[in-house]
């Protein structure tokens, strides 16, 4: 398995020895150990890599670019000429000048409809205001009026999701027409759909999560019930308006005409109605009351440690994060060692290996990333029994000792076969998932490669909640591949048409398996599983590192649960 | 005795103790020193510890000197400047009284009870203030205290303008046509006036340094001014008695140091030009004066030495001589009996140290040097450092010194200041922030390190001359020492530049550049600023904050906009807007908005609070910025190469209540209104000349404002009723508060 023929040498971190261990031996003993990047630039196979992932990532930016710009350069002007800002420049007014902004699921809705929804109407994310990590959720009112069409309630929910397991406070940017009306079977109803928002907000503040809002604009009927549900909220002047029914449906229901400021403009709500608490009085002054109303939080008590143990003094990895683009093979059959990426995330590229010698498909070891201990576990091909007791046992070890844990996922599922069934496969593949089920411990799972079958759910996929899912443009998932599904189909289809006694020719069969092998193509596809939230996002692999870290300490804020598993298998 | 009187002596004795104890600041366990000393060691003796009567820069300047002669000093405090510089710079300091100099720097008797409670045989009484009484330097002679100047007879003499011209004229000196006896009636005088021919020229005959100073141009605006002056020199002086003199169109104002001893010898230490000014008041001295000859320069010392023996005059003085351009003749103007602003530059061209002479001539020394003795060697300048208001007409300011970083001083380059960083220039006090004085071999080799001095003296937080005092300095005039005391009047143009011209344009490009340059600064300063604040030093996220910032496939933006504060006549604020992107090198990209020029690659580097290294296409420039927070709004000053900009950059965060930010517009509303007059500096108002609904002529004076003894006369914009005049004389207003409306009806 092992094609790049890894070696690990052990040396001090940082090369040289310490002057004050005199014996040349000792002082070895408290290094990690350093992995090499298992990178073979002389390869015909690199590169022809490094042409197929670069042209996979500009075509990832070219997505990118195109959603940046919102619904159109026309709404956009419209926007601006009622002097509103973009949800992108509103949230960088908000988080902390010359601050990161982890943005989440930029390519939710994409070819999803008829119509283009980029970003799925809202901009979700993460960032930090006055020191302190806060979940953004912001309409987009230049994408069909920020009207909530069924993935951008799932998007709006993901988001809540997240700030919910990490005890994020939630600041919505209100600036919405509603439910998006002639999607509303999919939008209304159903338990995870539009009215799930309120509960998620009222659930969320009754565990001291703080809820703020700041109506920036339109804020008719359902949506109304944002600022509302908040626990604080910020209206703007002439822009903000908060109504059940707006004036053409007054008008129609009761005959009243009345303008938009006077239904439920800010002065109505922030000195008569009392649905809102500040009055604002233009969009930039509204954005600063929102930051005033973050740095009076207080959230001592609150189960959330202000300074997790982290170490400030770290080491960057030995190699450059850019290579990671050319490490993930682009065509799946090929093998590579995931060691190789660990060794471009890691601190100092020093990774502590658990169980080396067992199980040796599955990669399971300690590391640190900018100072935060981790347990990464990867894919190093097909899961067999060994490898799935060692995961099992690696992520109990975890657990116990609050390690946050890292799936490196490439995997095309668990052996087949009857040696494989009469090890028990099964039995040992429910272990390693009943012990990602049940561990309290952060998870971060990236898809680097493939993502097929149960191995997606012993490596923590989306099923399994982990804090945050990222794919790589590598990425590829389904429940099986899709030559094999073509195989398996084509035989149920071959036997039933026995049955009945119809011929089917080579042809019609080829035809057949042409058919399911495109569509598993297209399924399996990153912008497939991300359009639908699937996943957080398509990174870039360079981002790797930078996104785990703010991952990572988006997830520590909170002290996690005590883990208890339910009944193994043994 | 009865008893009844014995407690009431007790208790008279315990009050005089307490108010005796009280004004006493008692520092470096000086406690023993309350005590009041014996006679023992006062009078003409040797001086071991000296008080000095005054603040600022010249009690600093003086403790300098008595520090380095190993003699003690006593500072003396209002309750302005309490932690005032010179407070810091003395042994022992006293406190004398409220802020106001009239109960403090002008009570003579409290700062005699201050030197006698402390032990000090000598008084400095510095420039203003008491240094020119008669009465106060008589009060320290009968107190047993050295009185470090002129006699009080002399003092006396020079200082009734009047008697001093009568003494002079009998002495041989020349002097201006005028009228200086004691009749005041103001037909009386202005039928002198109309003898003498305008225009003329009304100034109170005690005191100084322009201050009641009226010029008449027609017997039309004599009435109003003599009234003014009158009035001035009441307030300033406690004497408002004037004289007219003839004014002349073309002066210099040349006056020469004296030096005399108790012994009868009296020397000149040259002279020096102080001609440039401002509302009559000195702004840039040098010395020697330039363009003059030798023989002249001889002439005008003999002179002045003739009008110091005429008076029997002793310590430092200085004789004040008009010089006409025109006709090349000198007249007297007056003398001046005390130690002057200006002394640095007299002190620089011939290498001694006034204050000094002045202690050694108290003590009953000879003068140090003969006349043939003295030096002159090389040239200096003094430029005098306000906080002022330029473009509204030099009118004094008041505010806080939030950045203070004047030149590095040498044996050639002074800074004369009393104010450290942070502290506040009040509206008690004259405005002056520093004096600059710099020697060079020459003329022209002065000039140009007092050029290089100015553009690196660097001051915010409140509006100063220095840009005004460059550009002055940078002229062709000045440059071939063609002074006038209509200097800046006569070139008006060329110093105050039209806003729509040529050069305006150049300024503006300038403007813009700097603008980028502060919008690449001021990112940098607030992504140190975000990482700096993080809670409880979280090093978990730190990551947050990294440089550049992380941004999900695309490149981190940031729009800054700042409003740049042209020097460009009185409102012009114009905004800048630039973009900034933040490139993966952590280097900025910038782009200014309706600007010509490319977008900028920058590297900037944060070397300390103040200074950035920018890097831009392989050229490393040093900036200076300063920033700080007044009224809700960010302050920002840069100063790189010859460039110093000013901008603001409003807060995008109130951190206003509601209900104060609903205030704000309200007061904006009211400047808006038409015919809203606003007052052009903090002040008292001394004068309400109409009443509340009275019709005005467009022109007429309404009310009359005073700040830092300089007295503002409001007039209406235009023709109309007056209304919301709600101030009465003794109310305090502050800059930009709306006085009255002019209503049309």
């Amino acid at each position: 398995m092992l094609r790049l023929g890894f070696s690990t040498k052990r040396s001090c971190g940082n090369g040289i020895p310490n002057s004050r261990h005199r014996s040349g031996k000792t002082w070895a003993w408290f290094c990690s150990a350093v992995l090499p990047d298992g990178v073979d630039r002389s390869s015909n196979e690199f590169a022809r890599n490094s042409a197929a992932a670069e042209s996979l990532l500009s075509h990832l930016r070219s997505h990118i670019q195109k959603v940046l710009g919102g619904g159109g350069s026309e709404a956009v002007e419209r926007n601006r000429s009622r002097n509103k800002l973009l949800p992108r420049e509103r949230i960088d007014r908000l988080i902390d000048p010359g601050a990161s902004f982890l943005e989440l699921s930029q390519l939710a809705g994409y070819e999803l409809y008829e119509e283009t929804i980029p970003s799925g109407g809202i901009v979700t994310g993460i960032g930090p205001v006055h020191g302190r990590l806060c979940m953004f959720v912001a309409n987009d009112p230049t994408v069909k009026g920020g009207t909530y069409y069924p993935i951008t309630v799932k998007k709006h929910l993901r988001a809540q999701e997240i700030a919910a397991q990490c005890k994020l406070p939630c600041i919505y940017l209100v600036d919405s027409g509603g439910a998006n009306l002639p999607k509303q079977a999919d939008v209304f109803p159903d338990r995870d759909n539009f009215g799930r928002i309120f509960y998620n907000q009222a659930k969320m503040s009754a565990e001291g999560i703080p809820q703020i809002a700041l109506v920036l604009g339109s804020c008719t009927a359902g949506g109304a019930y944002i600022p509302a549900m908040a626990d604080e909220s910020v209206m703007v002047r002439g822009n903000g308006t908060i109504f059940l029914a707006g004036p053409p449906l007054v008008k129609a229901a009761t005959g009243e005409e009345i303008s938009a400021e006077d239904l439920g403009g800010a002065s109505v709500h922030c000195r008569i109605s009392g649905v809102s608490d500040y009055f604002a009085h233009d969009e930039l002054h509204g954005l600063a009351i929102g930051r005033n109303i973050l740095k009076n939080l207080h959230m001592a008590g609150k189960g959330i440690s202000t300074s997790p143990y982290v170490s400030s003094d770290f080491k960057e990895p030995l190699y450059a994060a850019e290579e990671l683009r050319l490490i993930a093979p682009t065509d799946h059959k090929q093998q590579f060692d995931v060691r190789s990426i660990i060794a471009h995330i890691a601190d100092g590229s020093e990774f502590d290996e658990f169980k080396k010698l067992y199980g040796t498909t599955l990669v399971t070891g300690f590391a640190k990333i900018y100072g935060q201990s981790v347990g990464i576990i990867g894919n190093n091909g097909i899961l067999f029994t060994e490898s799935a007791l060692k995961g099992a046992h690696f992520i109990e070890l975890c657990a116990q000792r609050n390690i946050p844990l890292i799936f490196l996922q490439n995997i095309t599922g668990f052996m087949v076969g009857s040696k494989a069934e009469a090890s028990g496969i099964a039995k040992a593949g429910a272990k390693m998932v009943m012990a990602v089920s049940c561990s309290k411990v952060p998870k971060i799972t990236i898809i680097i490669g493939g993502s097929f079958g149960a191995g997606n759910y012993g490596m923590c996929g989306r099923a399994y909640s982990p804090d945050f899912l990222f794919l790589w443009p590598t990425a590829k998932i389904s429940i099986m591949g899709g030559a094999q599904a073509a195989g398996v189909l084509a035989q149920i289809e071959r036997s039933s048409k026995k049955k009945q006694g119809i011929k089917w020719s080579e042809e019609e069969e080829n035809t057949f398996k042409a058919s399911v092998m495109e569509a598993y193509e297209r399924e399996a596809s990153p912008y497939y599983s991300t359009s639908r939230l699937w996943d957080d996002g398509i990174i870039d692999p360079a981002d790797t590192r930078k996104l785990l870290g703010l991952c990572l300490s988006a997830t520590i804020k909170h002290v996690p649960d005590s883990t208890k598993y339910g009944v193994f298998r043994m | 005795m009865s008893l009844v009187a014995l407690m009431d002596r007790r208790k008279l004795l315990r009050r005089t103790l307490i108010q005796i104890l009280k004004p006493i600041v008692f520092r470096q366990g000086a406690a023993s020193t309350a005590v009041p000393v014996s006679s023992k060691g006062r009078g003409r003796g040797g001086i071991d510890k000296i008080l000095v009567a005054n603040r600022g820069e010249i009690a600093c300047r003086i403790m300098r000197t008595a520090r380095r002669l190993g003699i003690r000093t006593v500072a003396v405090f209002s309750d302005a400047d309490r932690g005032a510089l010179h407070v810091e710079s003395a042994e022992e300091a006293v406190w004398i009284g409220p802020a106001p100099a009239r109960f403090s720097y002008l009570n003579a008797s409290t700062i005699i009870q201050a030197a006698l409670r402390t032990g000090a045989q000598a008084i400095h009484p510095g420039y203003g203030f008491l240094s020119e009484s008669a009465e106060f330097a008589q009060l320290c002679e009968d107190a047993g205290l050295n009185f470090i100047g002129p006699p009080a007879s002399a003092i006396r003499d020079m200082g009734d303008k009047s008697a001093s011209k009568r003494i002079m004229g009998a002495a041989g000196v020349p002097l201006v046509p005028g009228y200086h006896g004691d009749r005041q009636d103001i037909d009386f005088l202005k039928s002198e006036a109309e003898k003498i021919g305008y225009p003329i020229l009304i100034k109170p005959t005690h005191g100084g340094g322009g201050k009641g100073m009226r010029i008449v141009q027609n017997s039309d605006e004599f009435a109003d001014s003599f009234l003014g002056a009158l009035r001035e020199a009441g307030s300033s002086f406690g004497i408002s008695t004037v004289l007219i003199e003839k004014y002349i169109t073309q002066p210099r104002h040349v006056e020469v140091q004296v030096f005399g001893d108790k012994h009868g010898n009296v020397i000149h230490l040259y002279e020096r030009d102080c001609s440039v000014q401002r509302r009559h008041q000195k702004i840039i001295e040098e010395a020697p004066a330039p363009n003059i000859s030798d023989e002249f320069r001889s002439h005008l010392g003999e002179a002045a030495v003739a009008a110091a023996k005429a008076v029997g005059y002793y310590n430092a003085g200085t004789v004040e001589f008009i010089m006409d351009t025109v006709s090349g003749q000198f007249y007297f103007m007056e003398m001046n009996t005390r130690l002057q602003v200006e002394h640095p530059v007299t002190e620089m061209i011939v290498g001694q140290d006034l204050v000094e002479w002045q202690i050694r001539v108290a003590t009953g020394e000879n003068l140090p040097l003969t006349q043939e003795q003295v030096p002159l060697k090389g040239h200096a300048f003094e430029a005098r450092i306000y906080a002022e208001n330029v473009s509204r007409g030099f009118l004094p300011a008041t505010g806080s010194l939030h950045y203070f970083s004047p030149v590095p001083i040498s044996p050639t380059v002074r800074v004369e200041t009393g104010v450290k960083e942070g502290d506040t220039v009040s509206m008690h006090y004259d405005p002056m922030i520093a004096k600059l004085v710099v020697w060079g071999e020459n003329r022209s080799a002065a000039l140009i390190k007092f050029k290089d001095c100015l553009l690196n003296f660097q001051v915010a937080g409140l509006p100063t001359n220095i840009n005004f005092l460059h550009q002055l300095a940078n002229h062709w005039a000045f440059e071939k020492g063609l002074v006038e005391t209509h200097f800046i009047e006569c070139f008006k143009e060329d110093l105050f530049i039209d806003p729509n011209g040529n050069i305006a344009a150049e300024i503006r490009a300038a403007a813009k550049l700097s603008a980028a340059l502060v919008a690449a600064c001021i990112c940098k300063m607030d992504h140190n600023t975000s990482k700096e604040k993080l809670q409880g030093g979280d090093n978990s996220l730190l990551l947050w904050y990294s440089d550049p910032p992380f941004r999900m496939h695309h490149s981190a933006k940031r729009v800054v906009e700042l409003e740049w504060e042209s020097e460009l006549g009185e409102k012009s604020l114009e905004l800048i807007k630039s973009s900034i992107i933040h490139l993966s090198k952590g280097t900025y990209l910038i782009e200014v908005e309706d600007d010509d020029s490319p977008a900028m690659e920058l590297k900037i580097t944060r070397l300390s609070r103040f200074k950035f290294i920018v890097e831009a296409a392989g050229l490393s420039i040093i900036v200076t910025l300063a920033r700080y927070l007044k009224d809700n709004i960010h302050h920002i000053h840069i100063w790189h190469g010859q460039h110093h900009h000013q901008f603001k950059q409003p807060l995008t965060l109130y951190h206003s209540s509601d209900d104060a930010y609903e205030n704000k517009p309200k007061f904006e509303m009211a400047s808006r209104t038409k015919g809203g007059v606003l007052a052009p500096m903090a002040g008292l108002v001394v004068k309400v000349l109409v009443e509340n609904g009275a019709k005005v002529e467009e022109g007429q004076p309404i009310l009359v404002l005073e700040a830092m003894k300089m007295e503002h006369v409001v007039k209406s914009p235009r023709a109309g009723y007056i209304d919301g005049l709600h101030a009465v004389p003794g109310s305090q207003v502050f800059d930009s508060n709306i006085l009255f409306v002019v209503k049309d009806e």
